[in-house]
């Protein structure tokens, strides 16, 4: 392992991510017994599972000349180079040298910490020592039995931080997603943002309203209903979004919410570049559980919706490109997503030295 | 000065001397010290008789101290003259630096972590003894050494380790059984060590024979200690018709290079085997300083490092330059 400070490889500019944190890789189905080449935070990883099952994740540049590992081969739990055949064993460190008796004991590759949990897939980019797995995001609704619901991953051309806005405010579902779950009430109803240490909540309740014809649907009751739109922000980059329906009157507000249909929309963005990120979402629902019809219709609704918010974000991202310089401007609906780059900017700062923080 | 490429200018702050030879050095960077993983060190140019060369030495301690780099010299008289440099520095000294780099970093999570420092190779075992400790990760510092008086940071060490620092002072009478303490360790540990070349020699013969993977032992190396003490000796280098005087605080590839004889190199810390010259004949003995060549290599002396290592008496060396071959 070479360079090592971060702040210094990047020439003392100031990084758009923590890096002491758990960030989604890959969907536990996509990680198998080969080499899966993926960049996080600006780092190339190869990701693989060892013959054991556990996961692994190293830097994607062989020590001696760096070539991507990817380009080369997996043996067993060795990485074989596919330039010299220098091999890595799954700690990243060199095993074999072609002819010499020795192995220079410099020669590493850097590792990093990766745990499997909630079915993703999950690489600490920061200092290994502070990689306790008691700071991944709660996504457990992705595997608890009493909820079911599958997903997929957007490549998006855009911040990641760009995705965080559009999920920390639906206004947008009433603009952008018209045809299914956007309804006038989203965006005018008003909404409270409350805020801790690491986490950021709004929640927006709409009372009596037409359900909008997804919702009618997966309630199959007719009527009018109660809406609601909880938004949990998980620094840095996790949103679970608690969202249902249940007939007006039935006590949903208050907290029962028995006669309707809840769902939660989990969303975790990982940097990839400056300009692109890894979308991984999946929804899942607590009725119906055992139709595997729902969950794929779901799956493929919530795609297309999706499909949607993608389009406007690569946009976003191109006028930003062009316009350097240029900056947002918030409005009373922002706060959410205000809130949430504020967390993310207390961690940055935490993790990066004063006299750089001050520039 | 002349600042080379990737260094910088650091100044020294102030030198303290925590053990009889060995002195502490602190050093501000331009820029605020960032972290750096344990077991890293910073390189150094320093101008010994008139031409640079570069030294590397490991930070001390788990982080920056405030706003300096710490980096511990001892003085070695008969060494190839970066400690003699390094201990004419005072206070408002300029010197450039670079990194730190990390190529000894101590992997977490392990079953079990074996330190062994022989002398002033506690300097990057330092940082990590304390890091274990106060992670409470099972770990030992076995700190060998001649005398008390020259082991630097026992006091700072005997406060925060406790029982996991054991000393063995040869004075006292207590010798470091490796093949024992290699035994003792968890299967799945792993063995860190700095110190005196003939240690870590011993260490890697120990680790074999007790039929552990190679991977699992982590070597630091200051190319600068040999099996006995630096004295002058002769080298003839084939088809250059030269022959030599190796002075007792040069090394071999300085002095190669100050009578015109190249010899391509890299690391300077014999482990990257790039400087390896053939040995044609020997009229004394090799001195093998490295960590590149394995002790069989070294056995049957037919190639020598020649950054770190030395010849007592003649030694007559083929660097692999050949008028003869160019366009006819």
């Amino acid at each position: 392992m070479s360079v090592t400070i971060p702040a210094i490889a990047e020439g003392f500019a100031r990084p758009d991510f923590p890096r002491n944190a758990w960030y989604a890789a890959a969907w536990d189905v996509e990680l198998k017994h080969e080499l899966l080449p993926r960049t996080i935070c600006k780092q190339s990883l190869i990701l693989y599972r060892a013959e054991s099952g556990k996961p692994v994740a190293l830097e994607d540049a062989c020590w001696h000349r760096l070539l991507p590992l990817s380009y080369g081969k997996l043996i067993g739990d060795t990485v074989v180079c596919g330039y010299h055949g220098l091999r890595y064993n799954a700690e990243g460190r060199c095993t074999h040298m072609p002819a010499q008796e020795t192995i220079n004991p410099a020669a590493c590759v850097r590792s990093f910490p990766v745990t499997e949990r909630h079915r993703y897939i999950w690489v600490w980019m920061g200092d290994p020592a502070l990689a306790d797995p008691a700071l991944i995001p709660d996504l457990h609704w992705n595997h608890d039995p009493a909820w079911a619901g599958d997903g997929r991953t957007i490549h998006v051309r855009c911040n990641y931080k760009l995705v965080l806005d559009n999920l920390m405010d639906l206004t947008h579902e009433t603009f952008v997603h018209g045809g299914s779950i956007g309804q006038l009430a989203v965006a005018e109803v008003p909404f409270s943002t409350t805020h801790g240490e690491n986490m950021v909540e709004v929640a927006r309740w709409m009372h009596d309203v037409e359900p909008p014809p997804f919702w009618a649907k997966q309630l199959g009751k007719p009527g009018r209903v109660d809406r609601w739109q909880i938004i949990r922000f998980e620094a840095p980059c996790t949103i679970a979004i608690d969202v249902g329906v249940a007939p007006v009157g039935t006590g949903a507000p208050e907290g029962n919410r028995s006669q309707g249909v809840n769902g939660y929309v989990l969303n975790t963005i990982t940097p990839e570049t400056d300009t692109s990120c890894h979308y991984f979402w999946a929804f899942a629902r607590n009725y119906r559980i055992t139709e595997q019809s729902i969950t794929t219709e779901l799956r493929e609704g919530v795609s297309r919706i999706f499909h949607e918010d993608e389009i406007i974000l690569e946009a976003q991202q191109r006028t930003i490109d062009a316009n350097p310089g240029r900056v947002f401007f918030n409005i009373n609906i922002d706060a959410g997503a205000v809130w949430a780059r504020r967390l993310i900017d207390r961690m940055i700062e935490r993790e990066t030295p004063p006299a750089l923080a001050a520039e | 000065m002349s600042v080379p490429a990737g260094f910088r200018l650091a100044t020294v702050r102030g030198t303290s001397q925590p053990a009889e030879d060995a002195r502490l050095i602190e050093l501000v960077p331009p820029e605020p010290p960032v972290p750096y993983p344990l077991g890293s060190h910073i390189d150094i140019e320093l101008i010994i008789d008139g031409r640079p060369v570069r030294r590397s030495y490991s930070l001390v301690g788990e982080g920056p101290h405030g706003n300096v780099y710490r980096i511990c010299v001892k003085r070695l008289p008969d060494s190839r003259g970066g400690s003699v440099a390094m201990w004419a520095l005072a206070p408002g000294s300029q010197l450039p630096i670079s990194g730190p780099h990390a190529h000894f970093d101590l992997a977490l999570g392990r079953a079990e972590y074996l330190l062994i420092a022989g002398g002033i190779g506690i300097t990057p075992l330092y940082g990590m003894a304390l890091s274990l400790a106060r992670r409470d990760a099972p770990c030992r510092l076995l700190y060998a050494g001649r005398r008390r008086s020259l082991l630097p940071f026992i006091a700072e060490l005997e406060s925060k380790l406790d029982n996991r620092l054991e000393l063995f002072i040869s004075q006292e009478g207590r010798r470091l059984d490796l093949a024992a303490e290699i035994a003792r360790l968890h299967a799945d540990g792993e063995l860190y060590i700095c110190g005196p070349v003939a240690l870590m020699e011993a260490a890697k013969r120990a680790w074999a024979e007790a039929g552990r993977p190679t991977e699992r032992l982590r070597l630091e190396t200051f190319g600068s200690s040999g099996h006995r003490p630096a004295e002058p000796f002769r080298v003839t280098v084939r088809d250059y018709g030269k022959t030599l005087d190796v002075a007792q605080h040069q090394s071999l590839i300085d002095a190669l290079a100050a009578a015109g004889i190249d010899v391509a190199s890299d690391c300077m810390r014999g482990e990257c085997g790039i400087c390896v010259v053939d040995v044609i004949a020997i009229d004394g003995a090799i001195d093998h300083r490295d960590i590149f060549l394995s002790n069989r290599q070294k056995e049957e002396s037919a190639r020598l490092c020649a950054c770190v290592s030395r010849a007592v008496g003649h030694v007559t060396i083929d660097t692999g330059y050949r008028p003869s071959l160019r366009r006819s």
